[in-house]
């Protein structure tokens, strides 16, 4: 499949003029030279499938071309960029399984009252609200008006500096990073920095979590072994926490692996408001400038990471339901 | 004589007609009354009905709401080019945006830019969607499976990435925004056509046709698809306000509507320029919060109340839930 998906976006990316400028390096419009010399290192006088396959192996060997917007090659790129999403994506993720599994509980347990109604049109809102939207509200609210919040990007570059850069970059995640250097004013600060994008991100996560886990709940709270744990007496809050919950869980985790596309799409948006240094605002700042091996680069990867992530929710599935274990 | 019989024979024939007409239309009509009651239960998806007429009246009757400059394109935003006003201030109902643009025509107009976008995307992925489903999950075998493969590899990406690697091929405008969308959401409707499809196929008044000697084209597209099209209706109507919110994610990041255009998404990311500093009117000072908040307002509007309406409707046109 990821090959299919190399080469729908190959072609497509080739379809759209000079594949030389993109390895371009300088500033400068390429000269005749130049252009006859990356022509032929890069074999694009050749047809485009003999092109692509020229590439696939470049690929393969690790050379994914080079990125005049982020100004560097694309492989390194991607590890650079890729840290500060993953974190924000796992952030908010966090936020988006606690909020919306406890909303979908209450919704299913207190069916029809006010409650469950408040919950449903949250839950209906939430993937109506525009991200880009949300995110300047939350913006101009918490960070402009109130003054809560830092209102972008991802740690404070005065206090960076104060620190003299002295934090050693382990992982590439900040909030951990700054736990293992000790540097507990650092952790601080890039945690208020990942408040509003986390949110931001989340809410509509949060309401397609909600709206399962309530569906699934209501089907589960009708079933025999539900009826059974009621009638030996034992209390309905553990009722509902160790006997309903548990397997109305199994649909949810589905949903929430499959909701990683949303949140990679929503990342590109999120962070293009905070100025959050991930890849979503290289990507939306790639495309608008045509930088073709980065469109290819960031393509690949979300492909790849769904295929990983359905491979993870696979695994899961089976751990989380022993009938497919069983079989 | 002759001709007196003949024309009573035609008006019995007229009549009988008519009479069967009527009579085959009357459990449909009934169905849709009813319908209708259903609906009126519904609270929700009463007021997402609301909401839906009112874009469409807003949509039809802009040229009167909000009058265009003669001799100018009505989709660009008249600008006044002078600071940001607040709502209400010289006669602009909502103030006005970057360069001057009144709010107010804004919004307006950009309801027919939204309806625009969302028709001609849902109605082409349907129907793209809904022959290639059809086709996959009643012939089966080797096509099926070369079509569901090409469908993986688009589900794969996620959407707003693959329009994005789309509209950057194309030249930016409107129109190759709506192609780069419709790239992305006819997939899913060829996956839904085909899982009907295949359920539908199996039934008993498929098989009477079958026996009847129906021609297989005919059974595909007289029997099998007109019946399982509920839940494509529900997904089209919730789709007709996604699309939305997309295309308005793609206009905000850089694509789509030129500068000045009447969209919801352009008109946010035009207000983010001002968004977070002053503005300066009758030697007051504001913080032009109205750019950004009035076009969001009215995407999130718009798409509540498809999303309202496709929800109420999956619950009225689904057989089991419905008496």
């Amino acid at each position: 499949m990821l090959l299919g998906v190399s080469i729908f976006v190959f072609s497509l990316t080739r379809m759209a003029g000079d594949p030389a400028a993109a390895y371009n390096q300088s500033d400068r419009p390429l000269s005749e030279a130049a252009r006859n010399a990356i022509n032929e290192r890069y074999h694009l006088n050749d047809p485009v499938y003999v092109q692509y396959f020229y590439w696939l192996e470049g690929v393969i060997g690790g050379d994914w071309g080079y990125s005049p917007t982020a100004r560097l090659p694309v492989t390194e790129a991607i590890g650079k960029f890729f840290p500060a999403t993953f974190e924000l994506t796992m952030i908010s993720i966090l936020i988006a399984i606690v909020i919306g599994i406890a909303l979908g509980t209450i919704s299913a347990v207190r069916r029809d009252t006010p409650a469950d109604h408040a919950t449903r049109i949250m839950a209906l809102s939430g993937v109506s609200l525009p991200v880009f939207w949300l995110g300047l509200m939350l913006q101009f609210i918490f960070g402009f008006s109130l003054k809560w919040l830092p209102l972008d990007g991802r740690y404070d570059t005065n206090l960076s500096l104060l620190a003299g850069n002295r934090i050693h970059e382990y992982t590439g995640f900040r909030l951990i990073d700054t736990i293992l250097n000790g540097n507990w004013t650092m952790f601080g600060d890039a945690f208020l920095h990942i408040i509003l994008p986390a949110i931001t991100l989340s809410f509509g996560t949060i309401a397609i979590v909600t709206r399962i886990m309530r569906s699934s709940m209501l089907e589960v709270m009708n079933l025999d072994y539900v009826r059974t744990a009621r009638s030996k007496g034992l209390p309905e809050r553990l009722v509902i926490r160790k006997h309903a919950r548990r397997n109305a869980m199994i649909p949810t985790t589905t949903v929430i692996g499959l909701s990683f596309g949303g949140l990679l799409s929503g990342a590109v948006l999120t962070e293009s408001i905070f100025s959050w240094p991930g890849l979503g605002r290289w990507s939306a700042s790639a495309t608008l400038s045509n930088d073709w091996n980065a469109i290819l680069g960031f393509t690949l990867l979300a492909a790849f990471i769904y295929v990983v992530v359905n491979l993870a929710v696979d695994v899961l599935y089976a751990y989380l339901d022993p009938r497919v274990r069983l079989e | 004589m002759v001709d007196e019989s003949a024309g009573n024979e035609k008006r019995r024939l007229f009549r009988d007609t008519i009479r069967l007409l009527r009579k085959s239309l009357q459990p449909r009509l009934r169905e849709f009354r009813f319908s209708l009651f259903l609906m009126r239960k519904s609270l929700l998806a009463l007021i997402g009905l609301i909401i839906v007429i009112a874009m469409v009246l807003l949509a039809i009757f802009a040229p009167v709401l909000a009058p265009p400059r003669p001799n100018a394109d009505p989709m660009q935003i008249p600008r006044d080019y002078e600071l940001p006003k607040p709502p209400g201030a010289g006669g602009h109902l909502l103030g006005t945006g970057l360069l001057g643009a009144d709010m107010y025509y804004g919004i307006i107009w950009g309801s027919r830019t939204s309806i625009t976008i969302s028709l001609f995307v849902v109605v082409t992925a349907t129907v793209i969607g809904l022959f290639l489903g059809a086709v996959s999950g009643y012939y089966g075998g080797a096509i099926d499976e070369i079509l569901m493969r090409v469908t993986d590899i688009f589900l794969s990406i996620p959407g707003l990435i693959l329009a994005m690697a789309v509209a950057a091929v194309l030249t930016r405008s409107l129109e190759n925004i709506m192609l780069a969308l419709t790239v992305v959401w006819w997939p899913p409707y060829a996956r839904l056509v085909r899982g009907q499809v295949l359920s539908v196929r199996e039934s008993t008044f498929v098989e009477a046709a079958r026996a009847v000697g129906a021609k297989r084209s005919r059974i595909l597209f007289r029997h099998i698809v007109p019946n399982s099209l509920a839940p494509i209706i529900v997904n089209m109507t919730m789709d007709f306000g996604v699309v939305v919110l997309v295309a308005a994610g793609l206009s905000y990041i850089g694509f789509g509507a030129p500068a000045g255009s009447a969209e919801w998404g352009k008109m946010v990311s035009d207000g983010q320029e001002w968004f977070l500093s002053t503005t300066v009117y009758n030697g007051q000072e504001y913080n032009p919060w109205w750019m950004v908040t009035f076009p969001g307002l009215m995407i999130f509007v718009f798409v509540m109340g498809f999303n309202l309406l496709g929800d109420g409707l999956r619950d009225i046109m689904d057989p089991r839930l419905r008496r």
